[in-house]
């Protein structure tokens, strides 16, 4: 195995896994401030379908990544609304979420369904670029992958080194206590789920307009649903979530590539190994359990009412 | 009184008089698992239902319900067609096959028409297209457009269908690039265009200049695109997805086959069957190809389909050994249908094992 192949695998890691990434990071934000959205599937099929069809009808790509974001953003609305300040059942509520996205992308995107477009390309960063190896790997890439370490950054300083980071796992923990000390809990877990949805339409504009630029039904493949799984086995660690969505990438790249290689495994057990792999090293990190119960959110889903 | 009677009894009337005046057109129901969309399985089929509704005008009436799920969602939707007087149904998915057995019991004066299922009923028959046949010309065409000698094939469940692809497509490919060697990935999985493409890109940093597909999403084509090699798609042409890459895709064509159906319906001739047919019946095809492939290439392909059609040539013809040594037909031999229907073992020239 020669390095260009290593770093073909590597880059492929980082594509596979920037869409996880990027509602991992959402999802993260929202349930740091104590708010469960699992509509993410039904984000990110509005977002894909959205973005599509912006960027067919107009032939920008632009236009395409704010439609998609505007998307996920619709969607992350209703959301808001009906939980917050309806105080509905957050489960249910993110449950039906999808099942609405899911439904909803098919029916708006039934006339584009199979059409494709020109994708979005790679952006090599110049000079950058051309140093062996790592060049390949973090600088020859599309914007979208770009835009992911920035707010994957942002999100890590968030959290490390501001008081509105802190703010928001004080709205997570405790509203009652947060909102004594005068943080508006309402308003702030308003504005995050609306950011989530933004990331959620965003990875699936990622999707549709440069993973694969075609529109089709259920295009995400439950990827909506993975990346839910690694914000709680990343235990809500903004380090660990990236690491769990390269992980899962880097695996299922791996079980391609050991297929072609002519492994001698069988493909059903190869085909799980995205999902052990990236369940066993989360479980590893975060076995401390006093840890772990520190780390989640105390007032997760549950509604909360000013009173 | 007497007016009421009268008019009552004209009323009671009117629909026998209206019926005598006017036939009551056949009406043919289709059942499709996933969007008619541009390409793919269910666009194919559809074009088949356009078809008929082209050749038979007002004989017919057709209607189709898309993207409905396999399993309990099918049995609703194809009771609810039966009920709603459908006449002729076509259930166009293998996860339908239980399901429309169950409505056919129920409505025996139904004809029901089920796709690459094996269980029949005496108002139920089974069909499918030897989509195998057109595979083997692809697999021909990919061996002369390789350079490396190494074709990708990125495959959806080992089952004997996709195994017997995988198959001709390598005996395809070796009849003209002896040494060729064919890899393939399995995706566990119908239809995940992402993670076909990865599929691809992994198998073209493997080596493979030509990656074929028996998947249902663009992805691998979209793949082979982006890395400048060829590729070779499945069910219909999906040339609008690598103009550069897309070899010719082999394709299914159900055009004459349903417009056959409908006469035999209509003329009270249809018989439970099972019908197994490619190139002989015009069922199988290949998708228009890239200006790229060269005259000679063309030639030859078409030589070799015309032999096909004429049942002179099998593209499982011996001698045929499996990729452990394995003799499964000697020279001359043509494996029989009955294995080829169960087939479990790869042949000579694709690498590695078969999941279990």
């Amino acid at each position: 195995m020669d390095l260009d192949f290593f770093s073909a695998i590597l880059s492929a890691t980082i594509r596979t896994g920037t869409p996880l990434l990027l509602v991992a990071l959402g999802e993260m934000l929202v349930e740091k401030s104590g708010v469960l959205n699992l509509g993410q599937e039904g984000m990110l099929l509005i977002g894909a379908v959205a973005g599509f069809i912006a960027a067919s009808q107009s032939d920008s790509l632009v236009l395409g990544f704010m439609a998609a974001i505007a998307g996920g953003i619709g969607m992350a609305f209703i959301f808001a609304i009906v939980t917050l300040f309806l105080n509905a059942n957050q489960i249910a509520t993110g449950l039906a979420l999808t099942i609405f996205g899911v439904g909803l992308s098919a029916f708006l995107g039934a006339d584009y369904e199979g059409k494709t477009i020109a994708g979005l390309t790679k952006t090599p960063i110049p000079l950058l670029s051309d140093i062996p190896f790592i060049g390949a790997l973090f600088f020859d890439h599309d914007v979208i992958v770009y835009v992911s370490w920035t707010l994957f950054i942002g999100m890590w300083l968030l959290f490390k080194k501001s008081t509105l980071g802190l703010n928001i796992r004080a709205v997570g923990e405790n509203p009652d206590a947060a909102n004594a000390i005068g943080i508006n809990v309402i308003p702030l877990r308003f504005a995050l789920v609306l950011v989530g949805g933004a990331l959620a339409g965003l990875a699936g504009g990622y999707l549709s307009l440069v993973y694969t630029p075609l529109w089709t039904e259920d295009m995400s493949a439950g990827r909506g649903w993975i990346a839910l799984a690694i914000v709680v086995f990343a235990s809500w660690k903004a380090t660990r979530v990236l690491l769990g969505a390269y992980l899962f990438g880097f695996a299922s790249i791996l079980h391609l590539a050991a297929q072609g290689m002519g492994v001698n495994l069988s493909a059903n057990l190869l085909a799980m190994l995205p999902y052990v792999a990236t369940i066993v090293v989360l479980v590893i990190l975060s076995r401390n359990k006093l840890k772990l119960q520190l780390s989640e959110p105390l007032a997760l889903a549950k509604p909360w009412r000013k009173e | 009184m007497k007016i009421i009677t009268s008019f009552l009894l004209f009323f009671s009337l009117l629909p026998l008089a209206m019926a005598d005046k006017k036939p009551k057109p056949l009406e043919v129901g289709f059942v499709y698992v996933s969007p008619t969309g541009e390409a793919g399985w269910t666009h194919t089929h559809d074009l088949g239902r356009q078809h008929i509704e082209k050749v038979f005008g007002n004989t017919i009436k057709t209607r189709y319900v898309e993207s409905v799920k396999e399993g309990a969602d099918a049995e609703r939707v194809i009771m609810q067609m039966a009920k709603g007087g459908a006449d002729l149904i076509f259930s166009t998915s293998f996860g339908f096959m239980n399901p429309t057995l169950k409505v056919a019991k129920r409505f025996p004066k139904v004809t029901f028409m089920h796709a690459t299922g094996y269980k029949r009923a005496k108002n139920v028959s089974t069909y499918f297209d030897r989509i195998y046949e057109a595979r083997y010309l692809s697999g021909v065409i990919a061996g002369h457009m390789s350079k490396s000698g190494i074709s990708g094939y990125v495959a959806a469940f080992p089952i004997p269908e996709v195994i017997r692809g995988i198959n001709a497509y390598t005996l395809g490919f070796r009849s003209v690039n002896p040494k060729g060697k064919i890899k393939v990935v399995w995706m566990n999985s119908w239809f995940d265009p992402a993670k076909e493409r990865e599929a691809a890109e992994s198998l073209i940093r493997q080596g493979a200049d030509v990656i074929a597909q028996h998947t249902d999403s663009p992805g691998p084509v979209q793949g082979a695109e982006a890395a400048g090699v060829y590729a070779i798609g499945y069910h219909s042409d999906m040339s609008v997805y690598g103009k550069k890459a897309h070899l010719t895709s082999p394709v299914h064509n159900w055009n004459g086959f349903y417009e056959d159906t409908v006469n035999q319906v209509l003329k009270g001739t249809w018989k439970s069957t099972d019908t197994w047919e490619g190139y002989s019946a015009n069922m199988t095809t290949l998708a228009p190809f890239n200006p790229a492939i060269p005259q000679s290439v063309i030639n030859q392909v078409k030589q070799l389909e015309a032999q096909i059609k004429a049942k002179t040539l099998h593209p499982f013809t011996g001698p045929i050994t499996s990729n452990k040594g394995k003799i499964l037909a000697k020279k001359g031999q043509v494996i029989p249908d009955e294995e080829l229907r169960k087939m479990q073992v790869y042949v000579e020239g694709v690498e590695g094992e078969l999941p279990n």
